[in-house]
């Protein structure tokens, strides 16, 4: 064909594949690059204009403020390495905690939606709704001024249980003095758990628990630290802060909504087959839940509630907004004391980045481990 | 003698029965019910007498309310303006309210054109709406036009800077999502690994961390000297932030479509671009709409945060209202009052979402 004859030989060489894929290549990579390089003489050139120079070394230099309760136990005056990892440590406190609950929480909702009273399914639907459908923020800051307004002072405070109480200083809860005799009832524990698995037999699970409470007998009367309500204060057990009590609570109300569905969903998942054929052995509706379908219901959730939980963990910086001082606050805090933003940030993106990526690949090793067993 | 039949007794007693079978099945089930019945006891008198017997409705002040004990509906009256609306300029509020009403309009045509089975041409209609519509907001918010007074966009709070954030925000990520979708799941090896580099890390940082990177960051990185509005800057953050979702989304429905369809296209001489635009994306689209929709959702739900980096949207306005001096003390109301309207909107597209869902499973079935 003529047409075909008088192409150059520029926009034959632009009929490769192989060619055009190298040109978009070249030219995106060179891009990136120009537009790294215009935002880092920018940054150099912002940062000369405020006389400020990056580096990481001022981490090691003393930070002023106050942090309270936290795990790594920091204090105002160590290093703003210590309060970093402070933020971090108080961030995984809260992600932990959360998670936990979560996980209790979406089980129990999802098997109350799935009920067959109406009564139950309906509150089940009502809070899922609820809490899914209006902002965690909104939440979180509804529950923060709840506790701080509605709850009495340490002198009124409530009292559901002996020993803990909840006052607008927080939640206040006794702790166990630790004793040699715990570690042997754990390692009862342990010891019993393996006999009844190796014995297969169900009366051997009274085994890890009749061993414990055996070792515990041995223990000395237990030393509970109980709080008690001194002046205006409470002295002894353990203060969990107004702070820490509503971030928890909103992000176990806001995302046990998700995993809750999400855990539905993995029960509906299951193929109808199986309850029959666990009905048609003769167990019971409770039994063939827990032991035919929650297995394989998790095995099918369990992929979407990990970006949940995880999910949980990046929401957990909201906290931000309420000044509990997780990582983000602490980095916030930072930058207002020592103006290294481009430092400050880029630690809690990278802290983040870290935690999500390593969460990824362990999911991503265990669904591999799944499919390899092929069930 | 009466000689209609007499109903046969079954029936008589299939109420009861049902009412046993559903309430009173098992015993854990009868505790269930019982407890649920004292539960309903005791909270729907409380919430009748906090709503209803309680709440002043006249128009009282906070002393009168506190007394009263009850929901303040009289804080709602004197304040909603001031929610919805925030420091938009207190006599220009009507044009702040319209251009809520263009923005729900462009949001519910949206998301019935792409909950229809749609042809392009509707497509490049919404799209039209979406340039029409955009300009008469930004209009009605600049003002400057038209003999409308000028308002600084700092000014713009409440209700419209809360769909601006989510609408706008979520249209550029969904720009930018497509097109990181294309590059993972098409491009060539870097592009491929730049695209999956940017949403990893997009979706391994909080939103949050990233609107600090807007508000603090992004000013240092650009050339001295150069001022972007904050409102530009927030934009921008929430649309690299959905994006990264967005093309997630997109990943799942690109792989959708079957293979068979990409080779008839190409057979019929098509490139690789109009082979994307006419033939896989209008398929891969149809499949994650419901996605689509549940990540407007999240972006409506999550335009709060901005209240982080002192924007006032919705939240934001609220907790003004909330430390105001006149009602000081009042913290359940605004927060309720803005609840309900969270509720709304989302339950609604929430549902919206699950019936094109549904409509989907019953035609692939």
């Amino acid at each position: 064909m003529p047409q075909r004859a008088q192409r150059s030989a520029l926009s034959r060489l632009w009929g490769q594949p192989r060619v055009r894929a190298t040109v978009w290549q070249v030219g995106t990579g060179l891009a990136v690059l120009a537009a790294l390089l215009w935002f880092q003489g920018n940054l150099a050139a912002n940062l000369a204009r405020r006389s400020l120079d990056l580096g990481f070394d001022f981490l090691w230099g003393p930070a002023s403020f106050e942090l309270g309760d936290n795990p790594v136990g920091y204090a105002a005056g160590d290093s703003f390495l210590l309060a970093f990892a402070a933020g971090l440590g108080n961030t995984l406190q809260v992600a932990a905690i959360g998670i936990a609950l979560t996980a209790c929480t979406g089980v129990a909702v999802a098997l109350l939606r799935l009920s067959h009273n109406p009564l139950t399914a309906g509150a089940a639907k009502l809070y899922v709704e609820i809490a899914r459908n209006t902002p965690l923020l909104l939440q979180l800051m509804f529950w923060h001024q709840l506790i701080v307004r509605v709850l009495p002072g340490p002198r009124l405070a409530w009292n559901p249980v002996p020993g803990v109480f909840l006052s607008n200083r927080g939640l206040i809860v006794p702790v166990l003095g630790w004793q040699p005799a715990f570690g042997w009832a754990l390692a009862a524990l342990a010891l019993g758990i393996v006999l009844a698995v190796m014995a297969r037999r169900r009366i051997a699970w009274l085994l890890p628990v009749l061993l414990p409470l055996g070792a515990l007998a041995s223990a000395q009367p237990m030393a509970f630290d109980v709080p008690v309500l001194r002046g205006f204060n409470f002295a002894g057990g353990t203060t969990l802060s107004p702070e820490m009590v509503a971030l928890v609570w909103a992000l176990v109300f806001y995302q046990g909504s998700f995993a809750a569905e999400t855990i539905r969903g993995g029960i509906l998942g299951v193929p109808k087959g199986l309850t029959e054929a666990a009905a048609s052995l003769g167990l019971s509706r409770a039994k063939a839940t827990r032991l035919v379908v929650m297995p394989l219901a998790l095995r099918i959730a369990i992929p979407p509630l990990t970006s949940q939980f995880m999910s949980l963990t990046k929401n957990s910086s909201l906290a931000v907004a309420i000044g509990y001082p997780d990582l983000v606050r602490v980095s916030n805090v930072a930058i207002s004391e020592t103006g290294r933003a481009v430092e400050c940030i880029v630690i809690t993106l990278a802290v983040y980045l870290v935690l999500s990526l390593a969460t990824a690949l362990a999911m991503n090793g265990w669904n591999a481990r799944l499919l390899q067993r092929g069930t | 003698m009466n000689a209609s039949p007499r109903p046969p007794p079954a029936l008589r007693i299939a109420p009861l029965q049902r009412v046993r079978t559903l309430f009173f099945a098992s015993v854990p089930n009868g505790v269930a019910t019982l407890f649920m019945l004292w539960l309903l006891w005791q909270i729907v008198p409380a919430a009748w007498r906090y709503f209803v017997t309680d709440a002043l409705t006249a128009p009282a002040d906070i002393k009168q309310c506190v007394q009263a004990g009850g929901f303040c509906w009289s804080f709602v009256q004197d304040r909603w303006r001031q929610i919805l609306f925030g420091t938009f300029p207190y006599t220009e509020h009507w044009r702040a309210g319209l251009a809520c009403v263009v923005f729900l309009s462009l949001i519910v045509v949206t998301l019935l054109a792409l909950g229809a089975p749609t042809g392009r041409r509707r497509l490049r209609l919404v799209g039209l709406a979406w340039a029409a519509g955009l300009a008469l907001i930004a209009a009605l918010m600049y003002g400057g036009v038209f003999g409308l007074v000028p308002v600084q966009s700092r000014l713009w709070a409440g209700l419209p800077l809360t769909l601006m954030l989510a609408a706008v925000g979520t249209g550029l990520g969904f720009v930018l999502g497509v097109a990181l979708a294309l590059a993972r799941r098409e491009g060539p090896p870097l592009i491929r690994w730049l695209a999956v580099a940017y949403i990893e890390f997009l979706r391994g940082v909080p939103l949050i961390s990233l609107l600090f990177v807007a508000s603090i960051l992004l000013p240092l990185l650009l050339p001295p000297g150069v001022d972007v509005d904050k409102l530009v800057r927030t934009l921008l953050a929430f649309a690299l932030f959905f994006a990264a979702y967005m093309a997630e989304a997109l990943r799942g429905g690109l792989a959708a479509v079957p293979q068979g369809q990409k080779d008839a296209a190409a057979a019929l001489g098509l490139g690789w671009w109009r082979m994307q635009w006419l033939v896989v994306m209008p398929q891969a689209l149809r499949v994650v709409v419901p996605s689509l929709v549940n990540i407007f959702i999240a972006a409506f739900k999550d335009t709060s945060l901005v209240v982080v980096i002192s924007m006032m949207d919705l939240l934001g306005t609220a907790n003004i209202a909330r430390s105001d001096a006149a009602w000081w003390g009042l913290y359940i109301e605004p927060y309720v009052f803005i609840g309900a309207i969270y509720l709304c909107g989302c339950t609604a597209m929430a549902a919206y979402s699950r019936h094109i869902e549904r409509r989907m499973a019953k035609g692939a079935a």
